[in-house]
């Protein structure tokens, strides 16, 4: 395995990651069941075709622009910069986009995609509810059936989301297996997937997946950081000292972070879900914590027991209760380019109160995580220094959780 | 010749059709599997094979996702259906056991130490349903070093490219899936099948069974005359979750069909 003094970060070209299977160094690849491969291979036929196309990517940036209102901004936070005493924050406005959330940049791709493949209808498995948003929302739009997969817990904890999908016209099933939570919905995605596939595009929401998902959504999501490059060197003159970005399946951290990654004087922050603490192993932090394993489709860090069973993450976020991770975050650990930390369900409520209370933006619970790190971080340096947050999604979705959680019947 | 082949040959040379029960080693409870498995083989059965319980069985339906739940409730790890084959092995050394499942389990043991005491019990063959051969190099390279048969599936979508692919690293059978979708799924077209088996047989000499969508004695007989094997899934494993605390029901509605199975398989 090669490791991070064997990669000269600044001349690497990261392009050139996955290889033609899909492969991130050990990780990712196309585990799937032959029932699928077919419907996958299809896929990657279409998507190699159309990426570089000028005509659908004249299309994408249009919907970019018009129907999600990019480019997002980069919010300089300086009271609460001035509150941590240390770098200055800047945060990237991704809950702003249409939809609240940084999720609608992949499916317009996907979904666009499936347009041009033929395929009336469209699937996905959703956890907080944002992408399943997301994709109820495009599928409106251009007139695809759209039915989303969602565990029952998170049916429960993210009652308004599961609303607003059925208002758009999606079906929403949950899911009793399992967990009932992400994974499960994923599980039971593909089952519908593989049962009906000559019309049935399947729109997966993270980096993780059979080849060409992890590459596929990160094209989509790179947009973010190729404006936050922009919008910094505007801003502040240079590139920031950090990133910070929240990491489930990994799609809003790895959107930002791609752009940068030439850029070898920029250090990188992904922050996992630590639940209860690392130590009680109530989490969804498997690059913290676990070893590699295979499921949904590729390789990557996976929490699962000595028998190879998937555990049971555990998050006050349900965006990040995933016991996976995407391949090429599994790979940027191992190489060394990215720091994966993480922090616990408690510390990512402080960093949403007081983002709320400091600057006025009620963020997810998801990007709470970010903001938690920065906590730690933006003390640490000093103030002409800058960091780059991944605000990746907006609070309204996490009322009833967080009102519930400290008592208070809305 | 390894147990899988001379079972085939002798099927052949009788005419017959391969029988090949699963069920999802633990289900309803450990203690049952081993003796089911006897009387499985008494029933009618030529092969065995074996599901090692996974917590995410993504391309099973309700029914075998219903059975890995149950499993895993006693804990049922890779290396206790390890354990399970050594004990069946204690009273039978013919009938050939196909390990069935997801990679992770194996993964999480190593493949070469899976291959070792996988041999070393004498496990036949290993179909991992989330490994395509693209992916499997590794492992097959660990199999076949203990003698193992790695087993792959082929689907209705498969096109011939693929065929050549998979024909070309498969042994001991080849697993066709006769039905889009998910195991337990419905309406088989035997004719379809058929046309399908004859297409693959074009690319290889291994025997091609048939799986997914076979619940009776008709749909057996009627799969029978056009593969080499007949495999039979959810409907065993549904006996299961309608008798979860009664053994006695459970071996005696399984033998039941089986038997009902191969009578009519065998009067084809």
């Amino acid at each position: 395995m090669s490791k991070n003094n064997e990669i000269d970060f600044s001349s690497f070209d990261w392009n050139s990651m996955p290889d033609e299977h899909g492969h991130f160094g050990p990780y990712g690849g196309c585990f799937a069941a032959e029932t699928l491969m077919e419907a996958i291979e299809n896929l990657r036929d279409a998507y190699a075709t159309l990426k570089d196309n000028d005509a659908f990517q004249a299309e994408y940036d249009k919907d970019l622009k018009y129907y999600v209102g990019r480019p997002s901004p980069l919010y300089h936070a300086e009271r609460w910069s001035k509150e941590l005493g240390g770098a200055q924050i800047y945060l990237k406005r991704e809950d702003l986009n249409h939809t609240g959330a940084h999720k609608i940049n992949n499916t317009i791709g996907q979904a666009l995609l499936a347009k041009h493949m033929g395929k009336p209808r469209i699937i996905a498995e959703t956890g907080a509810g944002q992408h399943g948003v997301a994709t109820a929302t495009i599928a409106a739009r251009l007139g695809l059936e759209c039915v989303v997969y969602m565990g029952e817990v998170d049916v429960a904890r993210q009652a308004p989301n599961v609303y607003r999908m059925k208002l758009l016209g999606a079906e929403v099933r949950p899911v009793s297996s399992g967990s009932k939570t992400l994974k499960d919905a994923l599980n039971e995605a593909m089952r519908d997937w593989v049962t009906n596939i000559d019309d049935t595009f399947y729109c997966i929401g993270t980096v993780a997946g059979p080849h060409p998902y992890p590459a596929m959504v990160r094209d989509f999501q790179a947009i973010i950081g190729r404006e936050a490059r922009q919008q910094i060197q505007e801003q502040a003159g240079r590139l920031p000292d950090a990133l910070i970005a929240c990491i489930g399946g990994g799609s809003n951290a790895i959107g930002l972070f791609h752009e940068f990654l030439n850029d070898s004087e920029v250090a990188m922050y992904g922050v996992e879900a630590a639940g209860h603490g690392l130590e009680t192993g109530e989490h969804a932090a498997p690059l913290c914590t676990a070893k590699p394993g295979v499921l949904h489709g590729n390789r990557m860090y996976l929490m699962a027991d000595d028998d190879g069973q998937v555990v049971e993450p555990h998050s006050i976020s349900a965006g990040l209760d995933y016991p996976g991770v995407g391949p090429e975050h599994s790979w940027l650990k191992d190489v060394g380019r990215v720091n994966y930390v993480a922090v616990t369900d408690d510390e990512a409520m402080t960093a949403f109160h007081a983002l709320t209370r400091i600057e006025g933006i009620i963020p997810a619970l998801e990007s709470s995580h970010a903001l938690a790190y920065t906590m730690k971080l933006a003390p640490t340096l000093s103030v002409e220094q800058s960091i780059i947050v991944n605000l990746s999604g907006r609070g309204d979705k996490d009322i009833n959780t967080i009102a519930a959680r400290e008592g208070i019947t809305l | 010749m390894s147990r899988l082949a001379s079972c085939f040959e002798r099927l052949k040379a009788a005419d017959k059709t391969a029988l090949i029960p699963y069920i999802t080693a633990g289900d309803s409870n450990p203690s049952i599997t081993v003796p089911l498995m006897h009387r499985m083989v008494e029933a009618g059965a030529d092969i065995i094979e074996l599901g090692i319980p996974f917590s995410d069985p993504m391309a099973d339906g309700p029914t075998i996702q219903l059975a890995c739940e149950r499993a895993l409730v006693h804990h049922t790890s890779l290396r206790d259906v390890i354990k399970m084959t050594a004990e069946f092995r204690q009273h039978d050394q013919t009938t050939p056991i196909v390990f069935m499942g997801y990679l992770n389990p194996v993964e999480a043991m190593g493949y070469n130490e899976f291959a070792q005491e996988a041999a070393k019990v004498g496990v036949d063959a290993l179909l991992a349903v989330d490994m395509p051969p693209e992916e499997s190099q590794a492992l097959v390279a660990a199999l076949q070093e203990q003698s193992i048969d790695p087993i792959f599936l082929l689907s209705p979508t498969t096109q011939d490219d693929r065929i050549k692919k998979i024909t070309a690293v498969g042994k001991g059978f080849l697993y066709y899936v006769s039905l889009k979708g998910v195991t337990g799924s419905n309406v088989l077209d035997v004719a379809d099948v058929e046309a399908q088996v004859n297409n693959i047989k074009h690319y290889t000499q291994l025997p091609v069974g048939v799986g997914f969508g076979i619940k009776n004695a008709e749909t057996a007989a009627a799969v029978a005359s056009v593969s080499d094997a007949v495999i039979v899934g959810s409907a065993i494993v549904k006996i299961i979750e309608n008798n979860i605390d009664d053994a006695d029901t459970i071996m005696n509605e399984i033998a039941d069909l089986l038997s009902g199975m191969r009578t009519a398989m065998d009067e084809k």
